[in-house]
């Protein structure tokens, strides 16, 4: 799929979280996504983005536009943290590791189209998220 | 770092948040509204959030939160101005806000905290005999 | 193949095009036969036109050194086909009818070509084999240019659709009511959604009567996205009341399990309107007739 362009966040932070939130919704809104798609999609990111910086001790963003017979944005977060060792467990809603992460990633799931998540124990965790327009 | 500004007004106090709240930010509010609240006295807290294009999870136990520490504190919290797309959102992550009470806008917010404290009131003065 | 049986074969296909482009256009037109040439939709003279322009793309294309359709020599041809189809799509030619139109050029092309050969039949073969190669990727880039233009108006006329049904009305000072017809699908009751919870910000209303009286069936899914409606018009701080509930919905959705006792359910508009009016604090006096 051709990809129109791609950009790297990186996610130290708190604040980087708040530009996480502000660069999703520019984008989106640059390739003209309902309001309601577009607020969905920018707090999908700011869950990824929080648990990205709590759970996995930071790591990056990559934006994707995707410009194919359809247009769309894919979310990449990265982190070299501790990884997920019960995935299907944490995409419970309700499930909280006692840092936060609870309500965070199966809440997130529901609000994109695609949720791809990869996560090897003592690795880190790379989660992919998509949204079509 | 940037504070969000509480008001008061009479009897109640009025958050404005205008800003994109990051968590630490969000925490600060909590500490700072509980802590006004035992100060003034106040009966009841009007949150407007009709700026905020975007409520996450944390954003949003953050006000489930004051809610029920107000209350503890006998001040009603009222949440106003949620805006449409922020509201869909809310309800497809799973959080309904169940403990928070809610209102259109300012108005209807201040309605509803005069309402409830009238009810406390003469339910306070029946007690007294 | 020699340099020069190369170089041949590669202007061969230019100056067949160059020395008969008349012909070519002729064979080209009879070649798609009445039925795709749709004279109802496109006259003739246009789409003579169309044709020429291809033709012309297409050598420039060729003359430019241009290999295969993805290369940028092909750009030109790229955007006439994106055109063409587009522009196709919104006067109701098919699918089919647009794919013929592109491969349709081979025939006329493949004669044409023939002549500068001598008899060569394998750099003939060659060569058309790479012409047909061009024009099947140009059909096929056509084909889903087509599509992705139908598909475009098709959810235009599905959004129009929805905007005329569902109509918010205001009943009172600060009280709504959605009439909602016909059968709803997921789609449909997400618009519905979205549309009454602007309108009460729009209006300011604090309830707001869903009133499915003219709704036939009620499944899951749909009273799903109903309960979701009055959860997130509570978040904004109004009330939902769902009118027109009949006995038949009413069991469907005891056996489905949904849980309704948040929300407030009256069989009639009128009650719903009733109870509306109860909640904004109005009421009505009878006036003593004179």
């Amino acid at each position: 799929m051709p990809v129109t362009s791609t950009e790297t966040l990186t996610l130290a932070s708190e604040p980087d979280v708040v530009v996480v939130r502000r660069r999703v919704r520019e984008v989106s809104a640059q390739l003209k996504f309902s309001l309601v798609d577009q607020t969905k999609f920018v707090t999908a990111a700011s869950e990824l983005a929080r648990n990205t910086l709590i759970y996995g001790g930071g790591g990056s963003l990559s934006l994707e536009m995707l410009n194919g017979p359809r247009t769309g944005l894919r979310l990449t977060f990265q982190d070299h943290g501790p990884g997920i060792p019960d995935i299907p467990l944490a995409l419970r809603d309700g499930y909280t590791t006692g840092t936060g992460l609870g309500l965070g990633l199966g809440g997130a799931k529901r609000l994109v189209d695609e949720f791809e998540i990869v996560s090897k124990v003592g690795e880190g965790t790379k989660i992919t998220v998509t949204r079509w327009k | 770092m940037e504070k969000i500004p509480i008001l008061r007004m009479g009897e109640f106090l009025l958050v404005t948040i205008q800003v994109d709240m990051h968590d630490r930010l969000a925490m600060a509010l909590q500490d700072d509204l509980t802590a006004r609240i035992s100060e003034t006295g106040a009966h009841g807290v009007l949150i407007d959030i009709s700026s905020l294009d975007m409520v996450d999870s944390f954003i949003g136990r953050m006000l489930g939160n004051i809610a029920a520490m107000s209350r503890v504190l006998d001040a009603e919290t009222v949440v106003v101005g949620m805006q449409p797309a922020v509201a869909i959102t809310l309800v497809e992550l799973g959080m309904s806000l169940s403990g928070v009470r809610t209102a259109l806008n300012v108005d209807a917010g201040m309605d509803l905290l005069r309402a409830s404290t009238i009810t406390k009131g003469s339910r306070n003065a029946s007690h007294i005999h | 193949m020699s340099e020069i049986a190369e170089k041949r074969s590669g202007t061969s296909l230019v100056q067949a095009i160059a020395k008969n482009e008349d012909k070519i256009l002729a064979d080209w037109l009879r070649e798609m036969g009445s039925s795709t040439r749709r004279s109802d939709l496109m006259k003739d003279a246009e789409l003579r036109n169309q044709c020429r322009r291809m033709l012309d793309l297409l050598k420039q294309g060729l003359e430019g050194g241009g290999a295969k359709f993805d290369s940028p020599q092909f750009d030109g041809l790229k955007d006439l086909l994106a055109d063409i189809s587009h522009s196709r799509a919104l006067q109701g030619f098919s699918a089919t009818d647009t794919a013929i139109f592109v491969f349709s050029i081979k025939r006329p092309l493949l004669q044409q070509m023939s002549e500068g050969f001598a008899g060569d039949t394998n750099a003939l073969t060659n060569e058309f084999l790479k012409l047909a190669d061009l024009v099947d990727a140009a059909g096929l880039y056509t084909t889903s240019e087509f599509m992705r233009s139908r598909e475009e108006v098709i959810r235009r006329q599905q959004q129009d659709m929805l905007e005329l049904s569902t109509p918010v009305v205001k009943l009172w000072d600060n009280i709504l009511a959605l009439p909602l017809i016909g059968t709803l699908d997921s789609a449909r009751t997400q618009i519905v959604m979205e549309t009454l919870l602007q309108s009460i910000v729009q209006t300011n209303s604090r309830v707001a009567i869903i009133d499915i009286t003219g709704v036939p069936t009620v499944d899951t899914i749909v009273a799903q996205h109903l309960l979701k409606t009055v959860t997130a018009a509570r978040l904004m701080g109004a009330d939902c009341i769902i009118s027109g509930v009949r006995p038949q919905i009413a069991q469907t959705i005891v056996h489905l399990g949904i849980n309704l006792l948040d929300v407030t359910t009256k069989a009639t508009l009128s009650d719903a309107f009733a109870v509306a009016l109860q909640k904004t604090g109005v009421s009505f006096e009878r006036l003593k007739r004179e």
